[in-house]
């Protein structure tokens, strides 16, 4: 087996442009027999997707349970609450590696324009950080 | 594999949650609001050649307002400049019994929740656990707080009470009294002027303006943390306007709030630029160019960029905390070489010399002294109060998990305390150099250079003034990145996780028009302006006094 452990992060606010990498992320995790833990990150403030850290969990780990039904291990979720989520992500997505002993991400990321020189997108960041394989779906 | 051709749509439900139809409590039982309104409901969004996500309203609005408002204050400040310093002069001057009424409601308010049960609500829920270390947080709402005026007033306010209580009173022709003077002054007793002056000082740094940034950031904190609304000023409008708050009602306060913020920093920006450049001037013979202070600007804008970019706990925190470390240096210096003795025993004398004057200084009605009544303390307070929403949302954003009880002791009680160490250690210093040594220098100085002279009589000058500029200049990047952050936030209809381009662009913006209005003129009429936001958001402070007891009566104590 090429992975044991994929994390697949997930933007709830934007859940509607994540297809694509779910389904790869759903894909691979069968090819593999991997298990697959989904990581979120909110702030402690109410925001788009949640009111507050609670609720924000409980709609990720339900998400899970959805997403983990016919994966070989289902699938686990794990939320991360920031103080400053914009500048704060991705070193959270960093030590989320760690945390969850992932051996691969696969994330969604929009494809790169003239101002990600200066901002580097989320996924492009943490293929250039992580020192697991990471998989940008564009 | 599931999708065979990767052109078509993905088929995975996305629609999350379904069954979960109550939103859990935060951390234990606390009354949700239920509410229609969704955050980032009124939004427009983008993903693609420039990341944004922005209150459509809000935003057009306050960043086509604040372009225009820079413009004609530029092109007309003849005009305008008189125009809006007569109306902050009006305020003050005729106002000044409400400012001062509203100033003890808040304070009364605040002490009253200190003692009553409810004090025990967590802000977050009673589980709920606190965000940020005592030290950290404590540096945050300090140095967003006052920070700058304190290097400014520390020395000079003591300084000018006190000449004005020795001069006595004096009585125009048509009876009303000239002087400027607190109270009844202290005609040639230095001793009571001394302490009069002391009091005064105090006054206006103490109780009232923490009491009044406490007011605005506990009610955001509770209708944020323990009623899920989003962190903007308008939802501490929920309790009376009801839904209507998410439509122009609340468009409209949060739309000054972004006014007053910006037009606050912007202009302190370039009023502290001209006083660091004096500093620096005194120190070095740098001149204070044009070039000079737009390199100061410049400067102050670039780190604090740097500190919006990397986030509230690697820039803003940080910063805030490197900042208070510096401050406490300076004061612990001026207390060691100053009149070490005369300080700490000024300390605890200044403290009941405060508590005896209070009620005389804060009476709303029949003021005697009607020059220092509206000229400093309605003033002040106005200044304060157009102040609140910027320092209330910042403080609010980094107080979650305490209780109310702590978090006013945090916000009103210690910082009083501190301002009175720090009052009595810089002006107690100047006063002693000028009573004892009779050493005028202080007093023959220009504001900003009166922390310098006084410095200048303690041993390693060279040192301590160079502390002295590096805080100035550090307490406005705190200022400046924090405020950076709230405007981004409301304008982003109280999302915080907007797109990081937005607080670059509100931290340029800053700095943009303060270098504009210090070329083109109007930085005094728009001061004016900022200044005179405090006149309705007073009413909105009012209205935030109830809707905290409301909130509060519903919650898990």
């Amino acid at each position: 087996m090429w992975y044991k452990h994929i994390m697949l992060p997930i933007d709830l606010e934007h859940a509607d442009r994540m297809g694509k990498a779910i389904e790869t992320a759903l894909a691979l995790t069968v090819q593999f027999g991997a298990k697959l833990t989904i990581v979120g990150v909110t702030s402690e403030l109410p925001g788009v997707s949640a009111h507050n850290p609670a609720e924000f969990e409980e709609k990720l780990s339900a998400l899970a349970q959805r997403l983990g039904e016919g994966l070989p291990h289902g699938a686990q979720s794990k939320t991360y609450v920031a103080h400053d989520p914009t500048a704060q992500l991705d070193a959270i997505l960093l030590d989320a590696v760690k945390d969850v002993e992932a051996d691969l991400v696969v994330m969604a990321s929009h494809i790169p324009n003239a101002l990600n020189a200066i901002w580097p997108s989320h996924g492009g960041k943490m293929a250039s950080h992580a020192d697991i394989s990471v998989f940008v779906v564009r | 594999m599931r999708n065979e051709n990767p052109s078509t749509e993905a088929d995975v439900d996305l629609t999350v949650q379904t069954e979960v139809v109550a939103i859990p409590a935060p951390e234990g039982r606390t009354e949700i609001i239920e509410t229609d309104y969704e955050i980032g409901r009124d939004n427009i969004a983008s993903s693609w050649k420039l990341e944004f996500d922005i209150h459509q309203v809000v935003f057009t609005v306050s960043a086509l307002g604040v372009l225009a408002f820079t413009f004609l204050t530029m092109a007309f400040h003849e005009e305008l400049e008189p125009a809006f310093i007569g109306l902050r002069g009006w305020l003050t001057g005729n106002l000044d019994w409400f400012f001062l009424l509203s100033g003890n409601i808040f304070v009364l308010l605040s002490l009253f929740l200190i003692f009553s049960p409810l004090g025990k609500v967590r802000l977050g829920g009673p589980e709920a656990e606190p965000s940020f270390s005592y030290v950290g947080w404590f540096s945050m709402l300090f140095a967003a707080g006052m920070g700058i005026g304190l290097m400014f007033y520390g020395v000079s306010e003591p300084m000018s009470h006190f000449d004005s209580a020795m001069g006595g009173i004096s009585v125009g022709e048509d009876g009303v009294r000239t002087d400027w003077a607190p109270l009844g002054g202290a005609e040639g007793d230095v001793a009571e002027a001394a302490r009069l002056g002391m009091a005064a000082t105090i006054f206006h740094w103490g109780l009232h303006p923490w009491a009044i940034y406490a007011v605005v950031a506990l009610a955001l904190a509770l209708f944020s943390y323990n009623k899920g609304l989003p962190l903007t000023l308008r939802s501490c409008f929920y309790p009376i306007f009801g839904e209507r708050v998410w439509g122009w009602p609340g468009h409209i306060i949060d739309i000054l709030a972004i006014f007053s913020t910006i037009f606050g920093l912007a202009t302190s920006l370039g009023i502290g630029a001209q006083q660091s450049a004096a500093g620096l001037n005194f120190l070095f013979g740098l001149s204070t160019s044009n070039t000079i202070l737009i390199t100061l600007i410049i400067a102050i804008t670039a780190v604090a960029l740097v500190s919006v970019v990397a986030g509230l706990d690697a820039g803003v925190k940080r910063l805030s905390e490197i900042n208070m470390a510096l401050a406490a240096i300076l004061l612990f210096f001026v207390i060691a070489f100053g009149p070490t003795m005369e300080i700490i025993s000024g300390v605890f004398s200044n403290l009941i010399a405060y508590g005896e004057y209070l009620p005389a200084l804060s009476m709303p009605f029949q003021r005697e002294d009607a020059n220092f009544a509206s000229g400093w303390t309605a003033f002040y307070w106005a200044w304060w109060i157009s102040w609140s929403p910027f320092v209330g949302m910042f403080i609010a954003r980094v107080s979650r998990g305490r209780t109310v009880r702590e978090f006013l002791i945090a916000v009103l009680i210690v910082p009083t305390i501190l301002s009175v160490i720090w009052m009595t250690a810089m002006g107690g210093t100047a006063i002693d150099q000028l009573v004892n040594d009779g050493f005028t220098g202080v007093q023959d100085a220009a504001l900003e250079l009166k922390l310098f002279e006084m410095l200048a009589q303690l041993p390693l000058t060279g040192l301590t003034s160079l502390v002295g500029i590096i805080l100035v200049i550090v307490f406005f990047v705190t200022s400046s990145d924090s405020g950076s952050l709230v405007i981004d936030a409301v304008a982003a209809g109280g999302k915080v996780n907007a797109p990081t381009p937005q607080r670059v662009f509100w931290t340029i913006s800053e700095g943009l028009v303060a270098i504009a209005l210090l070329l083109g003129g109007g930085l005094a009429a728009s001061q004016a302006m900022a200044v005179s936001t405090g006149l309705p958001f007073t009413i909105v402070l009012l209205g935030a006094c109830y809707a905290i007891v409301r909130g509060l009566l519903n919650e898990a104590r």
